[in-house]
């Protein structure tokens, strides 16, 4: 099979199935089995394409060419391989979760649902399959007004604020500051395409490039650097699958991975590196880390803990990014992997406990892991692997920042992490910790609270059982970032 | 076909001139339709014609230039009749049902005859070599479109047509001063002989006097502000045909003849270097831009606020154009192109409604995602498009206007023109958010919404997003264009 | 003095010109802003003839006494622009004369208070 139709296929199984889902919205096992079997189609392809792709003779499919000199193509490098492994596999994971979970919250509008979905997906792979900025920003645009309904899936009046918010602070981003950031690139070097070592090193004064990666850093809005990251607490109203999904996997990691690319591939490591701006960026990142965090211990509701505890994890990796040493690429690469598997985990629970319990404050916690250890378990581990523990994956990724730190000789920056690592372990480990050994203050409390969903529990473990295996098998992950900057 | 030039004006002559004689409500529209496809079909085969020829110069009556009146068509005069002639024609797809629902039984031989002339009227504009030509032919269409406008269900149509009079026939009148002027001084109306003569005489006040009459004359036909008063009004209240022709056409044949008297006639030099043109145009674009985007906002009729939107369009358009560089006339002239599809779109889509519901207002529009899903798509598809969607042709012109804006170091103007795109998002979001967040009204009506007018519409739409993943055609005659255009500086 | 009265022509054509501008933008009556059109018209009118006049030309007549003859083709554009007004006196005055079934006045300020009154009902609309 040759890896241009691999490229076609994965970007036509995603809308095959959004098709299968309407032609089918009348049958819901008909419906979700599609969803599941799309899903799981959509992983063997990109699993084959992992296998059979070598990194030193790249592939381009062009589909088309809008503009004389520009096109729109795809070519597959090892960290857009990253994300489109990590958003493969997770697609029919949370298919599976959501099954379970909208069958049993009788949420409405299924249909639509499932549809949007698979659309979202199929940009989330335009953009990890993207040869250049301008395929890029099409997919990026496109995500954010396919994610639109999904976000708005409520109809409620906070549903469509929460849209408002959305839309209104992705877009303003990109069309101000992103599309800007793009075009002037265009015209300082004449490509837009990614390259190896960047495309930018010396072609203009070093303030103009420095306004130039702010323009791209404040233009990826859906990186939720501050003050641009106000949409991710909003799009909390959306239906948990939802949340995790999209905004713990696909439209967070699409921003990260925007930001990652661009310092790889458009501006190069080196230059990064010599970057006043990237300075500033890293300490506004730190900013974001730290503020996030204390945020996050301050809200009683879970999933905007979470919203929180993302924001704060996004920006480890534009540190990362920002630091413009080769440890830091790795750093932030890994970490979009552990950190997408860890707070999908984390998202799923809170919609297992929301479903099963009616439950969304952590106040009222207190003792629930009797009645759903399961799900408080995985809680658990996830939180250890964002805080950054062994044997979670996380501990890998957050190592490695650390060494990124060290690598660029700021202490601040290492102090910060570390500070925000005893953070995350007050306002995540406190959840299960209250699970398991706090007393309810009802005695009857846990009559009636069963385990999670069928499905969704199975989509929990395994999950869960992610960040276990990417901690053992960690190999395989390193090996393919390291190959980012050969 | 070599007569093809002086057919495809004379055709809708003839056509209006046939449909008062037989005066029958169908046969009017048959003869619309076939003339427009007659007419489109030779601006398609003159524009191939262009790909071995530089120009096709046609002389009435054999009298030759100078002394005769000369049909010029470069690739700038083949753009224009390209959009007049496929907007002409799809607007006559479209008027089967709209003009039979808006338009009294006992006018509608009428209106068509007066379509078909403002068409004629336009095309000639767009062709003709003879500066006094340009004059005649403005008023032909002009007078039309008052009368037009003046058919719309709503009084206020009729003073919305008067004060359009007013304006216009300053305009032209003013239009008509400059070009005595220029007669006065060089003895010739041919746009040609013109040109060659003028630098001889430039530097005189006579000169510069109609320079400054035919920009501002021109100005007040292209709603350039501040001199725009008389088009939120025109279009709001005109029959949704009318406004959808006029939206897509009439501006930007105004633009054409500023573009044409400055470039081709004046020159580069004169126009940009002598006087500072340039800088004019682009404040005074910019001005366009953010007026029209805020008045825009602040809308509670779609019609109105779409209004202002193209007054904020032809900003952009008069910005590339004042830029004065390759880039800025190509983005100028590959918007002239798109916008005509944009505003076609979003304007039947708002027509579409309008047969409905009899109405345009935004609060009407509640919850028709659901009941109107076609229409709805489409006005989407049009609403990105004039935002500047990626993968639609709105994107396509402002990238390469943003572009233009960079390589002549005006990034504050570059920033300006991506924050009057969030503006757009903001007036198209609310329109797209009533139409599928609110709940439908009671009272629905219980037309259909007739499948003539959706083919059109879908016409538009996706010519959209044709012309956005695939701009060979609109950049090639756009490039083509230009390069004549600088290259016949004098 | 030669200014002034060599150029007399020019000066009555700025005259009528600014009369006819003030004419327009000054009244608010509609029929007196269409006069001002008229007149501002006519003033272009006899710009443009002045500039067929060469010194010591007679009218364009092919005669035998003489061989300067004024520009005829001013006068042919002037003939075209006559009939451009007329065609705009006229559709101007029927669009007055419906404006006045369809609003009782002929004032723009009435008109405009009528207009901005006006609810966007299907019902109040009283033309056609």
């Amino acid at each position: 099979m040759s890896i241009e139709l691999l490229y076609i296929l994965i970007l036509t199984i995603p809308l095959l199935t959004a098709l299968g889902v309407l032609l089918c919205h009348q049958n819901p096992n008909a419906r979700e089995s599609l969803t599941l079997l799309g899903g799981i189609f959509l992983f063997f392809v990109v699993a084959k394409l992992a296998l059979s792709y070598d990194f030193e003779q790249t592939v381009t499919l062009t589909l088309l060419e809008p503009f004389p000199g520009l096109s729109l193509a795809l070519r597959l490098e090892p960290l857009g391989l990253i994300f489109t492994l990590v958003a493969g596999f997770l697609w029919p994971v949370t298919s599976l979760y959501a099954i379970g979970y909208m069958r049993a919250h009788h949420e409405k509008n299924q249909t639509r649902f499932y549809i949007a979905f698979a659309i979202s997906i199929f940009a989330t792979m335009a953009i990890a399959l993207s040869a250049n900025l301008l395929t890029l920003f099409l997919a990026y645009e496109m995500l954010t007004l396919f994610t639109l309904p999904l976000v708005t899936h409520a109809g409620t009046d906070a549903a469509r604020r929460a849209g408002w918010t959305y839309l209104g602070i992705l877009m303003t981003t990109s069309i101000g500051f992103l599309l800007l950031a793009i075009i002037w690139t265009w015209s300082l070097t004449g490509t837009l395409e990614f390259t190896p070592g960047g495309i930018l090193a010396g072609k203009a004064e070093l303030a103009t490039l420095g306004g130039l990666l702010l323009l791209f850093v404040f233009g990826t809005g859906k990186a939720a650097l501050m003050p641009f990251h106000r949409w991710l607490p909003a799009a909390m109203v959306a239906p948990t699958p939802v949340s995790a999904l999209l905004h713990a996997v696909a439209v967070v990691k699409a921003g990260v991975f925007t930001i990652m690319k661009v310092s790889v591939y458009i501006f190069g490591i080196d230059l990064i590196g010599s970057l006043d701006s990237a300075y500033w960026l890293s300490l506004l990142a730190g900013f974001t880390i730290v503020s996030a965090s204390i945020i996050a211990m301050s809200k009683d509701n879970l999933k905007a803990r979470l919203a929180y505890s993302t924001i704060s994890q996004l920006s480890y990796i534009i540190l990362a990014a920002m630091l413009g040493v080769a440890t830091g690429v790795f750093a932030g690469s890994l970490h979009i992997a552990m950190h997408a598997f860890a707070k999908i985990t984390l998202f799923f629970c809170a919609g297992a406990i929301l479903v099963s319990a009616h439950k969304t404050c952590v106040s009222e916690l207190n003792g629930i892991g009797r009645a759903m250890p399961f799900t408080m378990l995985a809680f658990l581990l996830a939180s250890l692997s964002i805080v950054g523990l062994p044997p979670l994956g996380g501990s890998w990724s957050k190592w490695l920042l650390l060494q990124a730190t060290m690598d660029a000789h700021s202490t601040v920056l290492l102090i910060v992490l570390l500070f925000s690592s005893l953070l995350n372990l007050f306002y995540l480990v406190e959840i299960p910790i209250r699970g398991f050994f706090a007393t309810p203050a009802d005695l009857n409390y846990n009559n009636g609270i069963k385990e999670a969903p069928k499905f969704s529990l199975i989509a929990i473990l395994i999950t869960t059982a992610g960040c276990l295996v990417l901690f053992f098998l960690v190999n395989p992950a390193w090996n393919l970032v390291e190959q980012i900057l050969r | 076909m070599t007569h093809l030039p002086v057919l495809i004006v004379v055709a809708p002559l003839l056509a209006a001139a046939l449909i008062v004689l037989l005066n029958n409500r169908k046969v009017a529209w048959l003869i619309t339709l076939l003339t427009s496809l007659f007419c489109f079909y030779a601006s398609v085969s003159m524009l191939e014609i262009l790909q071995e020829v530089d120009v096709i110069s046609y002389t009435l009556g054999g009298w030759k230039a100078p002394f005769g009146i000369e049909l010029r068509i470069d690739a700038l005069s083949a753009l224009m009749l390209l959009i007049l002639t496929g907007s002409a024609l799809l607007v006559s797809i479209y008027a089967l049902k709209s003009v039979e629902k808006e338009i009294p039984d006992k006018n509608q031989v009428l209106f068509y005859t007066a379509l078909l002339m403002v068409l004629a009227g336009l095309i000639g504009i767009s062709i003709t070599g003879d500066a006094f030509n340009v004059f005649v032919f403005l008023e032909i269409s002009s007078l039309s479109t008052y009368a037009l406008i003046s058919l719309g269900r709503d009084r206020r149509a009729l003073h919305a047509s008067y004060q359009y009079l007013m304006m216009g026939t300053i305009g032209a009148t003013f239009i008509l001063i400059g070009i005595g002027f220029m007669y006065v001084m060089t003895g010739t109306l041919n746009i040609q002989d013109l040109s060659q003569r003028l630098p001889a005489v430039a530097d005189t006040n006579a000169i510069r006097a109609a320079f400054a009459f035919i920009t501002i004359g021109a100005g007040i036909k292209a709603a350039m502000l501040p001199l725009h008063q008389w088009l939120p009004n025109a279009y709001t209240y005109s029959p949704s045909v009318v406004s959808t022709f006029l939206a897509a056409t009439a501006t930007k044949v105004a633009v054409y003849v500023m573009i044409r008297f400055e470039l081709s006639l004046f020159g580069i030099e004169f126009s940009f270097l002598q006087i500072p043109f340039d800088k004019i145009l682009v404040i005074l674009g910019t001005i366009g831009i953010l007026g029209g985007s805020i008045y825009a906002v602040y809308q509670n009729n779609v019609k109105r606020m779409l209004a202002y939107s193209s007054i904020a369009q032809i900003g952009y358009i008069l910005l590339a154009i004042g830029l004065a560089s390759q880039a800025g006339f190509t983005a100028a002239l590959l918007h002239i192109f798109n916008h005509a599809l944009i505003k076609g779109t979003l304007f039947m889509a708002l027509g579409i409604v309008f047969f409905r519901f009899a109405s345009a207002e935004l609060s009407i529009m509640a919850g028709i995602g659901k009941t109107m899903p076609l229409t709805m798509a489409a006005f989407t598809i049009g609403g990105l498009s004039l935002i500047g969607i990626p993968g639609t042709a709105g994107f396509v012109s402002k990238w390469y206007l943003v572009t233009a804006l960079l390589d002549a170091s005006l990034w504050p103007l570059a920033l300006l023109i991506l924050v009057a795109s969030v503006l757009t998002l903001i007036y198209v979001g609310r329109v797209i958010e009533v139409a599928y967040f609110r709940p439908t009204l009671k009272g629905e009506s219980q037309l259909k919404v007739p499948k003539t007018m959706l083919i059109a519409l879908w016409i538009f739409a996706l010519s959209n997003i044709y012309f956005g993943l695939n701009s060979d055609i609109s950049m090639g005659v756009s490039t083509l264009a230009v390069n004549q255009l600088i290259g016949v500086a004098s | 003095m030669n200014e002034l009265l060599g150029h007399v022509n020019y000066w009555i054509v700025i005259f009528l010109m600014m009369m006819g501008l003030y004419m327009v933008i000054a009244s608010s009556n509609l029929i007196k802003k269409l006069i001002g059109i008229s007149v501002f018209q006519a003033s272009v009118f006899i710009l443009y003839i002045t500039f067929g006049k060469i010194t010591e030309g007679s009218p364009p007549i092919i005669t035998d006494n003489t061989d300067v003859y004024s520009n005829p083709l001013p006068h042919v554009l002037i003939l075209t622009a006559i009939v451009v007004g007329v065609a705009t006196t006229s559709v101007g005055l029927a669009l007055i004369v419906r404006i006045q079934e369809a609003y009782g006045s002929l004032d723009e300020d009435d008109i405009h208070d009528i207009n901005d009154n006006d609810d966007f009902d299907i019902k109040s609309r009283s033309i056609t």
